[in-house]
């Protein structure tokens, strides 16, 4: 009796202990080591909006019976976008049918995109003979809503698509027709009725509306209101997700945080960073942006740190795919933001997937496929020092 | 469903009340601790009768608290009411016997009827078994009561991969005999099975207990076949025992109407498991492990795995085994629960590297018992569980008390 009696205070004390119980789990990890989290300052509704919207993009999974495909390349947002980051080539999507800007001429045969897995009982598609195609990773999704508020008119001022200034680097935007369900941003400019547009790998997508509800279409087989066509068919069905639902999923990218930068105060940082402007990496990828007006408080008139323009560049023959989207040409990319460019591991199974297709495997393998207007400093780069090769790649870890 | 239910609870509580003279009721004392072969398990429960009435009842509850956290994020206190099972058997005449298991999970937000299966017995090695079956395949599915257990809960690899508690209507054969130190038994049954769920499911993998969703599988089979279960069993009194398990067929609607909609696909399963108290010591192991291949078309997504296997290891050491706070046959064990599955055994198509979809998880343990019948656990878990990408895995842990009795 004496030895329960003192083991059961024992185990009492171990019970209240248990009040705290948070000291025995997991802890987080740090902020500016996730990509995923809401923006600061959103408001409780906007909060509430967030976490419908994180639910419909990680955890709805679709099925057959709640309308996948039957053609489709993934089940769910997060199977390409885990995390919130770069996705890998497991879903890599295949696009083809256009060369120029006179359109996709594969419409007809199931154009723009491969969705190259099926339900049990379908085939599905493979690209048709005689149609180019480019592959292209999932990008990160964070930050978005930032580069949504852009103005039309500070893309247009980095835009020198004659190269006035002579530095080899001209950029474009990719201008474009809206689709009807849209309606033009706020700031937006218009030219001979097409607006810019500045999402995907080519600058096609106008905004994130467009961006989700193509995604759920092309890439899921899901037919909403907003594009109600069926992949597979190519005949209007009911919608097979709701409007609220895709809003939903909008203001969750929306308002998705900006990566954080790590480890700026070391000094291979800061000379790498130095060593991105000196050789002219900063030219197309801007280290710095401002939002316009934006209904969303936390994303209204905000200096953020992307490392892109938004423009379209011409980056040589060996990143020329033979296929585009919109106005641009074939060997023309939209510059990637560079933010979080350090965590992509972190997302793509501990290893790097990069540029549109995922074909470099580091960081200095991609830059080393730069061609066209980074060809300048792509030499430049290779003309580094070791030493300051290492300091420019450990500032892009850093991002 | 709800309100036939809650009447026949009703009626069943009314004729209990009728007879409550105590003197008339007999608890059989099992120590369901320890017993035959997991076969047995069905039967090795504790029941109450009444006098010469041929039906005795009983069942078990399980309820908890816990407090877990993922990657720093936490739900927070929960009180959970797992499940209230009620046990039903009746000895119809001779060699004829009838048992049920009603579950109740969740406050009753979901109810099934786990088993309810009439046997008769030509001989020890030969008898039929038909109705609701518990398809034998590891031996959690067959022995999963609460009480015996030092776990809230239940081994993953046996219930988020095998699909425990899976029951079908069917029917089959089983028997035992024994020689001296040995015993052997042996199981067979026909029954319904499992669906396209589960390749098509919202758990996004692979996940044979989604066919437990369709309600209709009592009614109708999705393929139309028989999904064959069988299972062999050798005891020893000393080595322990070890069975060998297997369930398959073809789980696919592969034509409707008569019209073919797809070729014919099967899944297989196959499984190993083994218990034993070692003597002098006491340690009691239990553990089992399992493969499932499922044909899977090529042209659908790798996340739904063709191949999965995994298992879980329970050791449990009793460190005083004697009278407690007023309890004669009180024992107060620690345990240790390792489990570990691989949901998409494999590499990807387009990069050859390995698929995650994996998960693994240590669980210490305290338990008091202040019968056999009645438990008093206190667990930790630690837990990782890696995306289908095998990014950094989500880390778990987090403490769960509960309670699991007999009644």
């Amino acid at each position: 009796m004496l030895l329960e009696l003192k083991l059961f205070p024992k185990i009492l004390v171990l019970g209240l202990l248990l009040g705290s119980c948070d000291k025995y789990e997991p802890v987080a990890p740090l902020e500016e080591e996730l990509l995923d989290g809401p923006l600061g300052g959103l408001t409780s509704a906007q909060n509430a909006q967030f976490l419908a919207g994180d639910i419909a993009f990680n955890d709805d999974v679709f099925t057959s019976r709640s309308g996948l495909g039957p053609l489709f390349v993934a089940t769910n947002c997060a199977s390409c976008h885990a995390g919130d980051g770069k996705g890998t080539p497991f879903t890599t999507l295949t696009r083809f049918g256009q060369t120029d800007a006179t359109g996709n001429q594969f419409l007809h045969l199931g154009g723009p995109q491969i969705q190259n897995r099926a339900l049990p009982g379908y085939e599905p598609e493979t690209v048709p003979n005689g149609a180019t195609f480019s592959k292209f990773t999932p990008p990160a999704v964070t930050g978005l809503g930032f580069l949504q508020y852009v103005t039309d008119a500070d893309i247009m001022a980095m835009s020198d698509p004659n190269d006035d200034d002579g530095d080899g680097i001209s950029g474009v935007p990719n201008w474009g027709t809206l689709k009807e369900y849209l309606d033009p941003l706020d700031n937006a400019i218009a030219q001979d009725g097409k607006y810019i547009h500045r999402f995907g790998k080519k600058a096609a997508a106008y905004d994130l509306l467009q961006q989700t509800v193509d995604a759920y279409n092309q890439d899921i087989g899901i037919a909403s209101s907003f594009d109600p066509k069926d992949v597979y068919s190519g005949l209007t069905i009911d919608p097979e997700v709701s409007d609220k639902t895709i809003r939903d999923v909008v203001a969750y990218l929306n308002t998705l945080k900006a990566p954080i930068p790590r480890n700026q105060e070391a000094s291979q940082v800061q000379n790498g960073k130095s060593l991105f402007s000196r050789i002219n990496c900063a030219s197309c990828h801007r280290p710095e942006l401002v939002t316009g007006y934006s209904p969303i408080e936390a994303l209204s008139r905000k200096t953020f740190q992307p490392y892109t323009d938004l423009l379209l560049h011409d980056m040589g023959l060996g990143l020329d795919d033979g296929y585009t989207e919109g106005s641009a040409l074939t060997s023309e990319w939209r510059t990637p933001p560079l933010w979080g460019l350090g965590l992509s591991p972190t997302t793509q199974g501990g290893q790097y997937f990069l540029l549109h297709d995922g074909r470099a495997h580091s960081i200095e393998e991609a830059i080393l496929m730069h061609g066209g207007e980074a060809e300048n400093s792509k030499n430049q780069y290779q003309s580094l020092t070791q030493s300051e090769k290492n300091d420019l790649i450990k500032f892009l870890e850093s991002l | 469903m709800k309100h036939l239910i809650t009447k026949l609870l009703l009626l069943f509580a009314t004729a209990l009340q009728a007879q409550i003279d105590s003197t008339l009721i007999k608890r059989a004392q099992l120590d369901t601790t320890k017993q035959g072969l997991n076969m047995d398990a069905v039967y090795d429960r504790p029941f109450l009768s009444f006098g010469k009435v041929p039906v005795s009842v009983g069942g078990y509850v399980e309820a908890n608290w816990q407090h877990l956290g993922t990657d720093g994020v936490s739900e927070g206190h929960q009180f959970q009411m797992r499940r209230m099972t009620l046990f039903v058997s009746s000895s119809i005449g001779k060699k004829l016997k009838f048992l049920s298991e009603l579950e109740f999970e969740e406050g009753g937000k979901e109810i099934a009827i786990e088993f309810a299966s009439l046997d008769v017995e030509f001989h020890p090695l030969l008898n039929l078994r038909g109705g609701i079956i518990m398809n034998p395949i590891g031996a959690f599915n067959q022995n999963h009561d609460g009480p015996k257990w030092e776990f809230t809960d239940r081994p993953i690899p046996a219930t988020q991969m095998l699909p425990a508690t899976w029951s079908n209507a069917g029917f089959g054969l089983f028997g035992k005999t024994y020689r001296k130190d040995w015993m052997f038994g042996y199981e067979l049954y026909l029954s319904g099975g499992f669906d396209n769920s589960i390749i098509d499911n919202s758990e996004n993998k692979t996940f044979l207990p989604a066919a437990k969703e369709n309600g209709e599988r009592f009614e109708e089979s999705a393929s139309g076949t028989p999904l064959t279960t069988a299972k062999i069993a050798i005891r020893h009194n000393t080595f322990g025992e070890i069975g060998l398990s297997y369930m398959g067929g073809i789980y696919n609607t592969f034509e409707d109407d008569g019209i073919e909609l797809d070729k014919k696909r099967r899944v297989n399963v196959y499984a190993i498991d083994y218990n034993n108290t070692l003597p002098k010591l006491n340690t009691y192991l239990t553990g089992e492990w399992a493969w499932v291949q499922v044909d899977i078309p090529n042209t659908y997504t790798q996340q739904y795995g063709s191949k999965q296997h995994g298992g879980f290891l329970d050791i449990v050491q009793p460190v005083l085994d004697r009278k407690m706070l007023g309890w004669d046959n009180a024992t107060l064990n620690l345990a240790c629960r390792f489990e570990y599955v691989d949901w998409n055994v494999g590499t990807f198509n387009e990069t050859g590297d390995e698929i995650g979809d994996e998960i693994w998880s240590i669980m210490p343990a305290i338990s008091f018992r202040p019968s056999p019948q009645t438990v008093f656990r206190l667990n930790y878990r630690i837990q990782r569980q890696k995306d289908i990408l095998n990014n950094e895995p989500a880390r778990t842990g987090g403490f769960i008390f509960g309670i699991s009795s007999y009644f």
